[in-house]
């Protein structure tokens, strides 16, 4: 749009806009600034923004709670390995639903999805007690199962939004070409179809770090993840608030920077690509 | 155009999702069908038996059930009408050309991406304590008695905090459906004589109607299964002040063993978000042609 | 080589027939146009030929081989498409060698053929970018560049020039029709565009619901079209046809008068109308015409002709450029 928009109000929407961003940003900014400080820092009134004592003793101390490098190396093993199974199954599916699409693929998707929906309290205690009985409660293979499938809807859709942009002619041109169907799958489908696999990697392993019903109901101590961990915080450890944050801090760093990246994928996957 | 070999190697290609899938949502749905019939304690086993809508019954006779319930579509109004009419308006702020754009919108979505446990525990603690939190400190400095937000108004606390992180959702998404509005629509409009508000009413809101409904409809999804956030906070407390549907079958369950009635509950929970899912089927089938 | 023979070649999606059965004999060296409106099968016939889709009955032959029922690549044909179809993800240069590097050929001579190539078409400096940084025309060369380097008995083209525009389609018409003369090779030519048709065709198909309405080249379907719709599709602006009482003393149903075929006169003439707009392009000018028994034509006048909206005009077709139709629309 080539508009001109006066300078003063540039501005004033500037300052708007910039001063409630750092509203709904300065919890998350807090818990940062809190995670550097002293206990008594912490909870001095009035509260010391960022003149205090800067420390990082609160990160090693939650590190020596031996603990805590476990449960995030389970956030990881849970949260990639329940996406990478998924896609494992997801692209095949979504793959010849894109380019074999039969009379009943749409509905077939609408019902992949409506499983999506089906709320985990109405399924919580059979898994629970056939958990317990095989033995998976609070172990990384029972909650990456359980993970890979609520979020296999989810795999599936975007997947299949992302092949059916990949034109038909580029395939009938590989074919032209003398493309056998290794090479063109090698080639062609593959180099095209790595940024939407990507990105919908990227949005699922978010969706499955931070997942909290499942993580809070199916595991303990072994295969918790950094939820479950965070929520023993509740009480009383909470009261330590630099320790909270710096727990809180490394909880949420590494995703929180995989979102930022992913904006444009989020809501995309989100919605199922009924918003692009 | 397909030949024979390949309609059955896609069909093969499709199975294992289906199949994992259809094991995922029938098998464990029929055992809480079976056990909502059932007199099933875990603290008694080997007594089950059948006593038919018993456990429905005991379900929806208890009070926490009703009370239950009312906070669980209090929840989802209430954090329904503050994200999406916060959303709208935020977006709309932020389509509007001003410095530092990518920073603004980086800073707006990042509550989405916070894991629920910490973004309670930080609210809980940091935020909402009466002692030691900023609200306390906030309430102090003005001379007002600090509130114990999760004791006083607990289901309001929860609601405020899911707010934040559902937000940023909405806004992201309003706001990508709101730039696909096309200027040149707009500019008609305004040769048309159309004033900024009639530009909102007959052009925008409009165009924003799918991506609200959209937005409405996924988050009620999310919003009626909300746990983590009242597990942290305040256990559903106090009294069932703050227990939503989802957290209720969760105590009835693993909390007081009560596998019979807790499964009537998740039967409820269940044909509750499938009037939902319903529409929202609807909305996305529209979106997939 | 690139002779290319269909025999009774037919296509049905399902139900749906599209082609009920062509028959067609298409030269080595010919530039070959099928033209038509859309929903024609026009495509659907290129399609078939290169293999894209399989033929429900009927035969192919190129360079009299059989290849009804062989794959795409083996028929020796190299395709440009619509959309241009190049592989987004490669340089340009990767995208012209591909067919190549498929074909298994050494890199040495894969170099060689694409640098010529891209001397050829004006690409030398821009064999290392990708698709998505060059404009529609430098696109468009590219997949040509991919087709030339397999040096195929023959090319296919499907509306190659349709997502350019006006001034560039220009270009690239008089730029494809070099490269024919220059490679003097078979090409099949897709378009709805008759001006197209006509500047590039040695041989124009006209086809119509699948059917071929007529085969020859474009002075002779302009001299002398089969049928009405012949008659009416190839020529710019349209044909004027005229039924009723001035049909009947030329002794047909309808008679056709093309619009560069009028006499002209402000005093006397056999039609008179009135002019209702005219459109002056200096070179020519352009009369619409609203005759004086309703009928609504259009005359060409060479040069300025000065008339304007609401004049009397007197229209009078040449001797000998009348044609004739009889009820079914057949010339006579």
């Amino acid at each position: 749009m080539a508009r001109n928009v006066s300078e003063t109000r540039r501005w004033t929407v500037t300052f708007i806009a910039w001063g409630i961003a750092l509203v709904i940003f300065f919890p998350i900014l807090w818990t940062i600034l809190t995670s550097f400080k002293s206990e008594a820092d912490a909870i001095a009134s009035p509260p010391k923004f960022l003149f205090f004592d800067w420390t990082t003793r609160n990160y090693s101390e939650v590190q020596a709670r031996s603990p805590y490098f476990r449960h995030f190396s389970n956030s990881v093993v849970i949260s990639i390995g329940s996406t990478l199974l998924g896609l494992l199954i997801a692209i095949p599916a979504a793959w010849s639903m894109a380019f074999q699409p039969a009379k009943r693929t749409k509905d077939l998707l609408m019902w992949m999805l409506s499983t999506k929906m089906m709320p985990a309290a109405g399924v919580l205690i059979p898994i629970y007690l056939l958990f317990r009985s095989w033995g998976l409660l609070d172990t990384r293979l029972g909650i990456t199962v359980v993970l890979m499938l609520i979020n296999l809807p989810i795999i599936t859709w975007m997947l299949y939004t992302y092949f059916r942009e990949i034109p038909g002619e580029i395939l009938e041109a590989a074919r032209m070409d003398g493309a056998s169907l290794k090479n063109e799958i090698l080639y062609v489908l593959t180099p095209m179809a790595v940024p939407g696999i990507a990105s919908t990697l990227l949005l699922n392993v978010i969706l499955a770090w931070n997942e909290a019903f499942w993580t809070l109901n199916l595991t303990t101590s072994q295969a918790a993840p950094l939820t479950t961990f965070i929520a023993s915080y509740s009480s009383p450890e909470g009261l330590f608030y630099a320790k909270l944050s710096a727990a809180s801090t490394m909880a949420i760093a590494p995703i929180l920077i995989l979102g930022w990246f992913s904006q444009k994928q989020l809501v995309r996957g989100l919605t199922f690509g009924a918003v692009k | 155009m397909a030949t024979r070999h390949q309609t059955t190697l896609a069909r093969l290609m499709v199975a294992p999702s289906v199949l994992l899938l259809l094991g995922w949502m029938i098998v464990p749905l029929g055992m809480t069908l079976w056990f909502s019939f059932q007199s099933y304690n875990l603290l008694s086993p080997g007594m089950e038996r059948f006593i038919g809508f018993l456990n429905y019954e005991y379900f929806l006779s208890d009070p926490a059930f009703w009370t239950s319930m009312r906070n669980t579509l209090m929840l989802v109004g209430g954090v329904l009408v503050i994200t999406v009419g916060g959303g709208i308006a935020l977006a709309l702020l932020l389509d509007q050309p001003m410095r530092g754009q990518g920073m603004v919108r980086i800073l707006v979505i990042a509550p989405f991406f916070i894991m629920p446990t910490v973004s309670a525990l930080v609210w809980k603690n940091m935020f909402m304590n009466p002692v030691n939190g900023l609200f306390a400190w906030m309430a102090k400095a003005v001379g007002a008695q600090p509130i114990d937000f999760l004791a006083e108004a607990p289901l309001m606390s929860i609601i405020l905090i899911v707010s934040w992180q559902w937000l940023p959702f909405a806004t992201l998404i309003l706001l990508t459906a709101l730039q696909s509005l096309d200027s040149e629509q707009m500019e008609a409009a305004e040769m048309d004589g159309a004033g900024a508000f009639s530009k909102f009413t007959y052009l925008v809101l409009p165009h924003l109607s799918r991506a609200i409904t959209v937005v409405i409809l996924i988050e009620t999804i999310f919003l009626l299964s909300v746990f983590a956030e009242i597990l942290v906070t305040t256990n559903g407390g106090p009294g069932y002040q703050s227990t939503n549907l989802t957290f209720l079958v969760y105590s009835q369950a693993l909390l007081q063993f009560d596998v019979g009635g807790a499964s009537a509950g998740g039967i409820v929970a269940v044909i509750l978000a499938n009037i939902v899912a319903i529409f929202l089927m609807r909305m996305i089938g529209k979106t997939l042609e | 080589m690139g002779s290319i023979t269909l025999k009774s070649v037919r296509k049905a999606f399902g139900d749906v027939e599209v082609i009920p059965g062509v028959d067609l004999e298409i030269n080595d060296g010919e530039f070959v146009v099928f033209v038509g409106p859309s929903g024609c099968g026009k495509s659907t016939l290129l399609r078939l030929i290169a293999g894209l889709e399989d033929v429900s009955s009927g035969q192919i032959l190129i360079d009299g081989q059989d290849v009804t029922h062989a794959a795409p690549a083996r028929r020796g044909l190299a395709m440009v498409f619509q959309s241009y179809a190049l592989y987004p993800h490669m340089s340009v240069r990767k995208n012209i060698a591909f067919p190549l590097k498929m074909a298994g050929m050494a890199a040495a001579e894969q170099e060689r053929r694409v640098s010529h190539a891209a001397g050829i078409l004006n690409l030398t400096d821009y064999l290392d970018r990708r698709p998505g940084q060059l404009s529609g025309g430098q696109r468009q060369r590219v997949a040509i560049g991919r087709a030339i380097v397999r040096e195929p008995s023959a090319f296919l083209f499907d509306e190659p020039l349709s997502n350019l525009d006006a001034a560039l389609r220009v270009n690239m018409r008089v730029e494809i029709s070099e490269l024919h003369k220059k490679l003097a090779t078979t090409m099949v030519y897709v378009t709805h565009d008759q001006v197209e048709a006509m500047t590039m065709a040695d041989k124009i198909v006209v086809l119509r619901a699948g059917r071929i309405e007529q085969v020859g080249s474009p002075l002779d379907l302009y001299r002398r079209p089969a049928n009405r719709f012949v008659a009416g599709f190839i020529g710019s602006p349209n044909m004027n046809f005229l039924e009723g009482q001035a049909a009947g003393t030329h002794d047909a149903h309808a008679i056709g008068v093309r619009p560069e075929h009028w006499r002209l006169s402000t005093s006397e003439g056999a039609f008179g109308g009135t002019v209702g707009v005219a459109e002056h392009l200096g070179s020519d000018t352009f009369l619409h015409v609203d005759l004086d028994d309703g009928t609504h034509v259009v005359a060409r006048a060479e040069g300025e002709f000065p008339v304007d909206h609401g004049d009397r005009i007197h229209l009078t077709p040449q001797e000998g450029r009348v044609y004739r139709f009889d009820q079914q629309g057949l010339a006579i």
